[in-house]
C-alpha cells in the first residue's frame, strides 16, 4: 500500500480561472444565460427592445412639444409628450397655491433642511450631535415660522393659571416678537400649501416623528412590564389592522372632537399626525425584528458589564438592530413617501393632487396631457425612491465592510 | 497586577440553601458553598448539571427562588440598583465571547468603564490598552471583533471584563466554542490571571487547567453539588460514584 503515503514536494501553482468564469463572457453566462428560462427571457427582451425603445425615446424627445403658451400645439401633436404643460404648471406643481411672492420662504426652508440632512447623512461630517440637535429641536420651529408665518397669538387665556398668570410675561414677549416679524412673514393659510413641497414635508415629518416613536414602541413591546407591553401591542396591532385611509379620516374627523375648539389642530396638522402615527406602528415591528434577531448573548454581555437597561439599548442593542433592519426601514420610508399621495383624500394638495388639479385646466386639456402628467409624476416618485434606496445600499455596504470580514 | 483583592473581610461569594427552578424543572438543589477571596474554584459536571446556572446566579443573569446568595457580603435582591452594583464588581467571560460586533476592540473595552464607571475617555483607553497588552493583543485594538480569531476574541472578552476592575471573575466554559489550536492561548491568559490573585469561578471541561490552578474543584450533577475537593485528591481519588463515572468518561 505505497499509495497511502503522499508528500507534496512543490506547492501547487495558482492558475488563472477559465475564460467562462471571468470577463464579459463570464458575466453574460452568469447574468443573461444562466438557465433555459433566463436565456429565453434574454432573447425575448432583446428581440422586443429595438421595437419599443426607439418609440419611447421618440415620444419623450423629438415628437414631444417642449414649449407652448397653451394646449393647442399639444392637441395636434398627439404622438409626443406635452412637456410644455409641465413647464407652464411647474410653479404650481412645486408650491401649490402658496403665494408667489412668498415662495422664497419655502425655498429657504428646503435649503435649511437639505443642509441639515446632508450634514447628518454625510459620513465623515464633524459635530453630528450639533446637527442632530439643530435638526430635531430648532429646525421644526424655524420651518413652522417660515412656512406658516408669524401667527397672531392673541391675549393669554384668562381662565388658565399657567398661561394666564405664571407665563403671562413670556406669552407677551413671544407675542410681541411675532408681531414684529409679521410684516416680513405674513401668515400663509395651510389651505394654500401644495405640490412637491407638501409631499416632501409630510414625508419628512412622518420620518422624523415615526422613527423615535417606532423605536420606543418596539422597546415597549419587548418590555418585561406587562402594562407597557400591553399598551405597545395594542397600539401596534390596532394601527396595523386599519387601512391608512381610515387613519387619515380618523385623524381628520376625530382629532378635533377630543380637544377643545380653541386648540383644535390645524386641518393640515391632522393628516400629518395621522401619517406619523401610522408609520410608527410599522416601523416598530421592523425595529422589533432587529432587536429579536440579536443573539441573547449581546444582552447578557451588556448586563454582565453593569450597563443599565437604557444604556444597553442605546449603546449595544439599538445600533446593531437598526443597522440590521435598514433595508426594512428604508422600505417603510419609501412606502410612507408614496402613501403621502393619499392625503389628497382629506383635502390636502400634495404633488399628485396638484398634478390632478393642473390637468383639469381647460386651457391645456388634450389627449396627451394625462399621459404626460402621470409619466412625469411617476418619474418624480421613482427618482426620490431610488435615491432613498441608493442611500440605504451605501449605508449597508459601509456597515458590512466595517464589521465583518 | 492592578486588580486589588477586596478590602472587606468574609467570603467573596456565598451560597446559602439556594434553590432554582425553570418552570417545574428543579435546576439547582440546596446549594451551600462559599468562595474565599483570592480562591480559584473550578466547577465541572456533565451537561445539564446546573454548573453554568450556578455561576450565572452570581451576577443575577439568572434568578434564584430560594436561599441567599451574597457577593462581597451584599445579598442579591430584586432591586435593580443592587444588581447593577454587583455586576460592576463581578466580571464575566462567556462561551460565545459576546463581544459587541459594532464596536472596535478598544471601544468594547472602554464602553462600560466610560458609561458605568463614568471614567474619562482617555483614562479608560489607557487602562484598556494596558489590559490588551496583558492579554497580548494590543495591536488589534483598532479592529472589529469579526476580524479576529476565536482565541483572540476570547482574550478581548477577558480584557473587557478586567477593564471594569472587578474583584471576582466568572468564566462560563470559556474554551468550549474555540477551535482546538486556540484553547491554549486562552488558558494561558486565565492561568496568568489566576496567579495574580484574582477570585475566580470557572466552569470548564479543561481538567489540566483545573489541576494546575484550582484551589478546589466542585463536581455537580443533576443540579446538586456532589463532591468538593482539592484537585489532586479529586482527580486521583474521587469519592462519589457519580464523580468516578464522570471522570472515567472524560479522562481517557
Amino acid at each position: 500500500m505505497s499509495d497511502a503515503v503522499f508528500v507534496r514536494n512543490a506547492p501547487a501553482p495558482a492558475l488563472s480561472p477559465p475564460a467562462s468564469l471571468v470577463g464579459p463572457l463570464g458575466w453574460a453566462r452568469a447574468n443573461l444565460f444562466s438557465s433555459v428560462a433566463s436565456s429565453a427571457t434574454t432573447l425575448i427582451l432583446a428581440g422586443l427592445a429595438p421595437w419599443f425603445i426607439p418609440q419611447l425615446i421618440a415620444w419623450a424627445t423629438w415628437k414631444a412639444i417642449w414649449s407652448a403658451p397653451d394646449g393647442a400645439a399639444c392637441r395636434t401633436a398627439q404622438d409626443g409628450a406635452c412637456w410644455a404643460f409641465i413647464g407652464q404648471k411647474w410653479e404650481y406643481l412645486l408650491y401649490g397655491s402658496y403665494p408667489e411672492s412668498e415662495h422664497w420662504r419655502v425655498n429657504l426652508t428646503g435649503a435649511f433642511g437639505a443642509i441639515l440632512i446632508g450634514w447628518l447623512l454625510w459620513t465623515g461630517a464633524p459635530r453630528k450631535a450639533l446637527a442632530a440637535a439643530l435638526f430635531f429641536f430648532v429646525y421644526p420651529f424655524v420651518a413652522f415660522l417660515l412656512l406658516h408665518g408669524a401667527p397672531n397669538m392673541g391675549p393669554p387665556p384668562a381662565d388658565s393659571f399657567i398661561f394666564g398668570r405664571l407665563l403671562a410675561p413670556l406669552w407677551a414677549g413671544l407675542s410681541n416678537a411675532l408681531a414684529v416679524m409679521r410684516p416680513a412673514l405674513p401668515p400663509v393659510d395651510t389651505i394654500l400649501w401644495g405640490g412637491v413641497f407638501v409631499s416632501l414635508l409630510v414625508t419628512l415629518v412622518g420620518i422624523v416623528v415615526s422613527l423615535p416613536l417606532g423605536v420606543l414602541l418596539a422597546l415597549g413591546r419587548r418590555s418585561t412590564r406587562p402594562v407597557v407591553r400591553a399598551l405597545s401591542v395594542t397600539y401596534i396591532e390596532v394601527v396595523r389592522g386599519v387601512p391608512f385611509i381610515t387613519v387619515l379620516f380618523m385623524a381628520n374627523n376625530l382629532l378635533p372632537l377630543f380637544v377643545p375648539d380653541a386648540y383644535a389642530p390645524d386641518r393640515f396638522l391632522r393628516p400629518l399626525v395621522g401619517t406619523a402615527l401610522f408609520a410608527a406602528a410599522y416601523l416598530a415591528e421592523e425595529v422589533r425584528g432587529g432587536l429579536q434577531s440579536l443573539p441573547k448573548g449581546q444582552y447578557e454581555g451588556s448586563a454582565a458589564l453593569g450597563l443599565g437597561y437604557w444604556q444597553a439599548m442605546r449603546l449595544v442593542a439599538l445600533p446593531q438592530a437598526l443597522a440590521l433592519v435598514i433595508p426594512g426601514i428604508v422600505n417603510n420610508f419609501i412606502g410612507l413617501f408614496k402613501d403621502t399621495t393619499l392625503v389628497a383624500i382629506v383635502g390636502m394638495t400634495d404633488f399628485l393632487g396638484a398634478m390632478d388639479n393642473a390637468m383639469k385646466d381647460t386651457v391645456w386639456s388634450g389627449p396627451t396631457i394625462l399621459v404626460t402628467g402621470y409619466v412625469f409624476a411617476g418619474i418624480f416618485y421613482y427618482v426620490v425612491c431610488a435615491a432613498m434606496s441608493a442611500y440605504a445600499r451605501g449605508v449597508e455596504k459601509r456597515l458590512a465592510t466595517g464589521r465583518n470580514r | 497586577m492592578s486588580q486589588s483583592v477586596g478590602k472587606k473581610a468574609g467570603p467573596a461569594v456565598e451560597f446559602v440553601g439556594v434553590n432554582k427552578w425553570y418552570g417545574r424543572f428543579h435546576a439547582l438543589r440546596d446549594i451551600n458553598m462559599s468562595v474565599a477571596r483570592g480562591e480559584r474554584i473550578v466547577v465541572c459536571g456533565p451537561s445539564g448539571s446546573g454548573k453554568s446556572t450556578l455561576i450565572r446566579c452570581v451576577n443575577k443573569l439568572e434568578d434564584h427562588q430560594q436561599g441567599a446568595i451574597r457577593v462581597d457580603g451584599v445579598e442579591l435582591t430584586e432591586s435593580p440598583r443592587s444588581v447593577e452594583a454587583i455586576r460592576r464588581d463581578v466580571g464575566m467571560v462567556f462561551q460565545n465571547f459576546n463581544l459587541f460586533p459594532h464596536l472596535t476592540v478598544l471601544e468594547n473595552c472602554t464602553l462600560a468603564p466610560i458609561w458605568v464607571r463614568k471614567k474619562p475617555k482617555a483614562e479608560a483607553e489607557a487602562k484598556a490598552m494596558e489590559l490588551l497588552a496583558r492579554v497580548r493583543i494590543p495591536e488589534q485594538a483598532g479592529k472589529y471583533p469579526g476580524q479576529l480569531s476565536g482565541g483572540q476574541q476570547q482574550r478581548v472578552a477577558i480584557a473587557r471584563a478586567l477593564c471594569m476592575e472587578p474583584s471576582i471573575m466568572l468564566f462560563d466554559e470559556p474554551t468550549s466554542a474555540l477551535d482546538p489550536e486556540m484553547v491554549r492561548e486562552v488558558l494561558d491568559t486565565m492561568v496568568e490571571l489566576a496567579r495574580s490573585g484574582m477570585t475566580m469561578m470557572v466552569v470548564t471541561h479543561e481538567m489540566g487547567f483545573a489541576r494546575e490552578i484550582a484551589d478546589r474543584v466542585v463536581f455537580m450533577d443533576a443540579g446538586e453539588i456532589v463532591e468538593v475537593n482539592a484537585p489532586a485528591p479529586f482527580f486521583d481519588a474521587p469519592q462519589h460514584e457519580r464523580t468516578k463515572a464522570f471522570l472515567s468518561q472524560i479522562l481517557r
